[in-house]
């Protein structure tokens, strides 16, 4: 167990591994946005303003603004997932990068940071566009507060790569990650007040709620979009960053287990 | 330049390599064969330093593995079994990508590329995609991209498998001029002919040890009588009752095949006018008789 949870052997190699990841994305780069982020945005665009325009204020705003500020935690999120389950998937079983990456002076702890923080940042893209949305339809109470959302999607990114690199370890096909999705990501859309506050689940459904990762995530984002400071910030951030820092630790020790045994 | 003494490892109680000593020579072409599961693969990762030993030492370079396995990889170039190119870049890109990793800068990595391109012979095909090379191509470009951080020991890992003829030979011209550039070579392979042909030394191993060391010729002339006479055909089983004992210093049946090891096959082949439903084969011993004697013809999966 001591070994299993040891910490990681980190060195700045993970730099060109993210690089890579970031030319070959490049390359792709105007089709992959514009995949990426069509969805979330037109169901915060439709559902905001469609729906929005029979609700009363939502959580004390507009809802177009409530739901935009569920929508940077939830593309983010989803982002980050994306990133670790399919993409680093191809590059670790289908291309077998990983191995070649292996035969350099790179530890898998490098390998795996380098896709980590390229998660992270590929969160922080999709984070920054829906923040231009907001931006752009003045859905913001204080701008300068609004700048105090890339850091948390940041941080959001971090938390939900490291989670998903576990499932990646342990997956043994593409198939394996609708389970993920199904099982993990679609209760946390709708339990941790994307789409409506968590208040108005049933006690023990809001107890789970307050467990959930994107929970933390949207009680830091929600206040700064409407531009109040959020309550509990250390309580926030320090769960994003134990549920992304203990994701990372044990998916390195399962992919461990799994390429070089 | 690579010395391993009492190397141990076990997977789940299975002892893969047990106790395995080996030493190469700088500049020196090193065969490691053996059957599957012999325990090449697991060493090849023991001297990358990619798994830890139970027990032993490797010094690679001078430098102590898995300890320092980092250091000692920034001295080794590694073409694996399998091909993993990155389907992702251009052939040069490849290279690139691939010399980031070893912390090359973008410039330094540019006064190679020109001459790894050369040397595989890709030059023409610098910036096709993975997808659009044959096999023997991205063999050397594999080849190649070991090359990229200008390493003094190379590992191959059945650097032909699954190549044509043509393509084989490519691969082999490469890797005589790496061993007159002074390049350390370690190679771990199924062809004989291959090891005869390349190696200086080549190991022997089965069941996780060295079973043989030594050069390729003198392993065949201490192991092997001089010459082979396969016969094969209708009524074997009489004839090799009859004659086998008297005229083969040593034989063997399998399948349907005698292997008739002599040091004068005139007398078997004279013999053998008298037998016209036989056929038969002479030629002089070689190594893949001296890996089946050792290791046994038992099919291993």
């Amino acid at each position: 167990m001591i070994e299993f949870l040891r910490l990681p052997r980190l060195s700045w190699r993970f730099i060109p591994v993210w690089h890579r990841n970031y030319l070959v994305w490049k390359k792709l780069a105007i089709p992959a946005i514009l995949g990426n982020l069509a969805d979330p945005m037109l169901y915060m665009l439709g559902l905001g303003y469609g729906l929005g325009s029979l609700l009363p204020d939502v959580g004390g705003m507009p809802y177009i603004t409530f739901l935009a500020a569920g929508t940077v935690a939830y593309s983010t999120m989803n982002a980050a997932t994306f990133e670790v389950l399919y993409s680093s998937f191809s590059r670790m079983h289908v291309q077998r990068t990983w191995d070649a990456i292996l035969n350099a002076p790179l530890t898998l702890d490098d390998v795996m940071m380098g896709e980590l923080t390229w998660a992270v940042s590929k969160s922080l893209l999709s984070g920054l566009a829906i923040l231009a949305v907001i931006w752009g339809l003045g859905l913001f109470g204080n701008f300068w507060m609004t700048l105090w959302i890339i850091p948390v999607v940041a941080l959001v990114g971090f938390c939900f790569g490291g989670l998903g690199l576990v499932m990646n370890a342990v997956s043994p096909s593409y198939d394996f990650f609708l389970y993920y999705f199904t099982l993990v990501i679609t209760p946390m859309v709708l339990l941790c007040g994307v789409f409506f506050p968590v208040s108005q689940l049933p006690d023990f459904m809001q107890a789970v709620s307050a467990w959930l990762p994107l929970t933390h995530a949207i009680d830091l984002a929600r206040p700064l979009v409407v531009g109040t400071v959020p309550d509990h910030i250390a309580l926030h951030v320090a769960a994003l960053i134990a549920y992304g820092s203990l994701g990372y630790v044990v998916a390195l020790e399962l992919t461990r287990r799994r390429l070089l045994k | 330049m690579l010395t391993v003494r009492g190397l141990c490892k076990q997977y789940g109680g299975t002892e893969v390599v047990r106790g395995l000593d080996l030493n190469v020579r700088r500049g020196e072409c090193f065969g490691l064969l053996g059957p599957n599961g012999a325990g090449k693969t697991t060493t090849l990762r023991l001297l990358l330093g990619l798994i830890a030993p139970d027990a032993g030492s490797i010094e690679l370079a001078g430098i102590e593995v898995p300890k320092h396995a980092r250091e000692a990889r920034m001295k080794i170039g590694v073409v694996p079994q399998m091909d993993n190119l990155d389907p992702d870049f251009s052939v040069r890109e490849n290279l690139f990508a691939y010399g980031r990793y070893f912390g090359m800068s973008r410039s330094a990595i540019a006064a190679r590329v020109p001459m790894l391109l050369d040397f595989s012979g890709l030059a023409s095909k610098a910036d096709a995609q993975i997808a659009q090379l044959s096999g023997g191509m991205k063999r050397r470009l594999t080849l190649a991209r070991a090359l990229v951080h200008d390493p003094d020991i190379l590992f191959l890992d059945e650097p032909t498998t699954g190549l044509d003829p043509q393509a084989r030979h490519l691969i082999w011209q490469g890797l005589r001029r790496l061993i007159a550039a002074g390049k350390t070579i370690v190679l771990t392979t199924h062809f004989m002919d291959e090891a005869e042909r390349l190696t200086d030394r080549l190991a022997i191993l089965d069941h996780g040890r060295v079973v043989v060391e030594g050069a390729p010729r003198s392993l065949i002339e201490s192991h092997i009588e001089p010459a082979v006479v396969e016969v094969f055909g209708e009524g074997l089983a009489e004839w090799t009752q009859q004659h086998a004992p008297k005229l083969c210093q040593r034989f063997e049946t399998v399948g349907e095949t005698l292997f008739c090891y002599t040091g004068s096959a005139d007398t078997v082949i004279e013999a053998l006018k008298n037998a016209p439903s036989l056929r038969y084969l002479h030629r002089p011993s070689n190594l893949e008789d001296v890996f089946l004697k050792l290791t046994g013809r038992d099919l291993r999966d």
